[in-house]
């Protein structure tokens, strides 16, 4: 008996969390296709770019100082015991545009971006503010959900080449001018070893991608929360779980597909 | 082949209209036939008839969780009934497109029970909202039109403020005020009177009145503020139970002989809805251990 009610509640599981993926689906759907209005929708996006893009620079960039500093100096300690610390450009930089410029730029953007994003839905939600664009014969997933999807789709990648770049420049400013590692040989092995279309595309790719589950989740969480407090802070929570486990998980199967081979 | 198939267009939009015009008695503009709707497996409608005359304040009253505002998610085609029509201006809500349900909606009007302004405009650009993304009127006209109808609801001079700056009472007149901006033919208010002190319900009642006749909407409301509702409204509908228990005029309601319309109206505690929850016997529950 054990067993069979483990198997059903194990079905269940299975089921509910296929409906929940058709009914994600579904409403993005319903929220990119269809008449896009021009004439309102860009002054959105541009609003949005600026609460989903600008607002999360500042962590952005801090992160990324660190980040490429602690790698610049943990690079440099163990490069050196091989005699080969001009190539720290190098590792700084393929390590940061193939994986932790789109990874962990992708992780902070969904702590800020995409927690705030399933909040402000949610709170639209609970205060009836979404019912009443309803019923003013104006369409929710067009006018709210649609510029913030967008919005999040283009901050994304442009936020990981900023870490990127940030981060460099803090691996530089550890390895080159504290630790006295060589300018011209820093650039030099970057420069030779960082292929633009192997490297850096594959990296915009992997944000692309990114970008685009992490809105989804954001918003897909928002508009399905239950209408209450409680409701609107357990969605916030699942936002970061699931875009961070997505995030991780997809990162895998992409390296797979664009690394696997070499 | 062209002309055959227009042929048949034709004789099926004409055949639709000809349906139409019998569903709807003109004089009606909503008319709920043989409505049911559950919810999570619970019944809250089970064979419901209401008819919404053109002009008029009608109200459905019921106690808390008999399913009034459900009843205007409905008519609104926020919801979607397991059986039965809604028809609103000859509209069968349930079999509408989307995009003719949202068409529709811009001819209906509704007041939801928080105010649901949009907390990050203030009170003219939350007015100005539906006319901005219905039409493309100049924004000369958009600020007349908006200050005519923050004119009627008294708040003109509060055009600056944001929502959360407002009162109750206040935020409720500034949702109205948006509700007419497209001038809809029928207005649905759900609970307008709750929660507010006997000055804003004052405004509110006096405003719902003068808004229908001048403006010559129909109007619902969704109450069970029984003093209000039967000062303003022509013709009332109590539900309970997933059904009408009573409907008629306020005057004959009121003398209304059935149980549970006396009950509600005159607001008794103890009837047909019990005063005490489902319980054992009082004795047995005290004592039964000790017998």
């Amino acid at each position: 008996m054990i067993l069979i009610k483990r198997m059903q509640l194990l079905g269940r599981s299975g089921l509910s969390f296929m409906g929940d993926i058709g009914r994600a689906s579904l409403f993005l759907y319903q929220a990119l296709v269809g008449k896009p209005d021009w004439v309102h929708g860009f002054g959105r996006l541009v609003q949005q770019l600026y609460s989903v893009g600008v607002l999360s620079l500042i962590i952005i960039v801090l992160s990324a100082l660190f980040i490429g500093m602690v790698l610049g100096l943990q690079g440099y300690t163990i490069l050196v015991k091989f005699g080969a610390e001009h190539a720290l450009g190098q590792l700084i930089a393929l390590s940061l545009v193939r994986e932790l410029g789109p990874v962990v730029g992708a992780l902070l953007f969904a702590g800020r971006a995409g927690s705030a994003l399933t909040a402000e839905i949610g709170l639209m939600k609970t205060t009836e503010q979404l019912s009443s664009m309803e019923m003013m014969g104006i369409d929710p997933l067009r006018r709210i959900i649609a510029p913030r999807f967008w919005a999040g789709q283009i901050s994304m990648p442009v936020l990981a080449l900023i870490f990127n770049c940030v981060a460099i420049l803090g691996g530089y400013t550890v390895g080159v001018e504290w630790l006295g590692v060589d300018t011209g040989a820093f650039w030099a092995n970057m420069q030779s070893a960082v292929d633009f279309y192997a490297d850096v595309m594959n990296g915009i790719i992997k944000s692309v991608v990114f970008g685009t589950v992490i809105t989804w989740i954001a918003v897909f969480q928002g508009i399905d929360c239950p209408p209450t407090s409680e409701g609107i802070g357990r969605a916030t929570t699942r936002t970061v779980v699931y875009s961070s486990l997505a995030i991780l998980g997809l990162d895998f199967f992409l390296t797979a597909v664009m690394f696997g081979e070499t | 082949m062209k002309p055959n198939s227009n042929k048949g267009k034709t004789f099926d939009s004409g055949f639709q209209n000809l349906k139409t015009a019998e569903k709807l008695n003109s004089n009606n503009m909503v008319e709920i036939r043989d409505l049911h709707f559950t919810r999570n497996s619970r019944v809250i409608f089970e064979g419901v008839n209401i008819t919404v005359p053109r002009g008029k304040v009608t109200a459905v009253m019921g106690p808390s969780g008999s399913g009034k505002t459900t009843l205007l998610r409905l008519i609104g085609g926020q919801l979607i009934p397991d059986r039965g029509t809604v028809l609103v201006e000859g509209q069968e809500i349930p079999e509408l497109s989307r995009d003719q349900l949202y068409r529709a909606r811009r001819q209906m009007g509704m007041l939801f029970q928080s105010g649901a302004l949009f907390s990050d405009l203030n009170v003219f650009e939350n007015v100005a909202f539906p006319l901005r993304e219905h039409t493309q009127l100049p924004e000369s006209m958009i600020r007349d039109l908006v200050l005519m109808k923050l004119q009627a609801v008294g708040l003109r001079g509060a055009r600056e403020l944001m929502p959360s700056e407002l009162s109750g009472g206040m935020a409720r007149r500034v949702a109205l005020a948006r509700a007419l901006a497209m001038d809809p033919s029928l207005i649905m208010f759900d609970e307008p009177f709750a929660g507010q002190d006997p000055i804003s319900m004052g405004v509110l009642v006096q405003l719902i009145r003068l808004l229908n006749d001048a403006l010559k909407m129909t109007t619902i409301i969704v109450s069970h503020d029984v003093q209000e509702t039967t000062s303003i409204a022509d013709y009332i509908y109590v539900i309970a139970d997933g059904r009408v228990v009573g409907s008629g005029t306020p005057e004959t309601l009121m003398q209304d002989g059935a149980a549970w319309v006396q009950q509600f109206m005159q607001g008794l505690p103890d009837g047909p809805v019990p005063f005490h929850y489902p319980a054992q016997d009082y004795s047995n529950d005290l004592w039964g251990d000790v017998v």
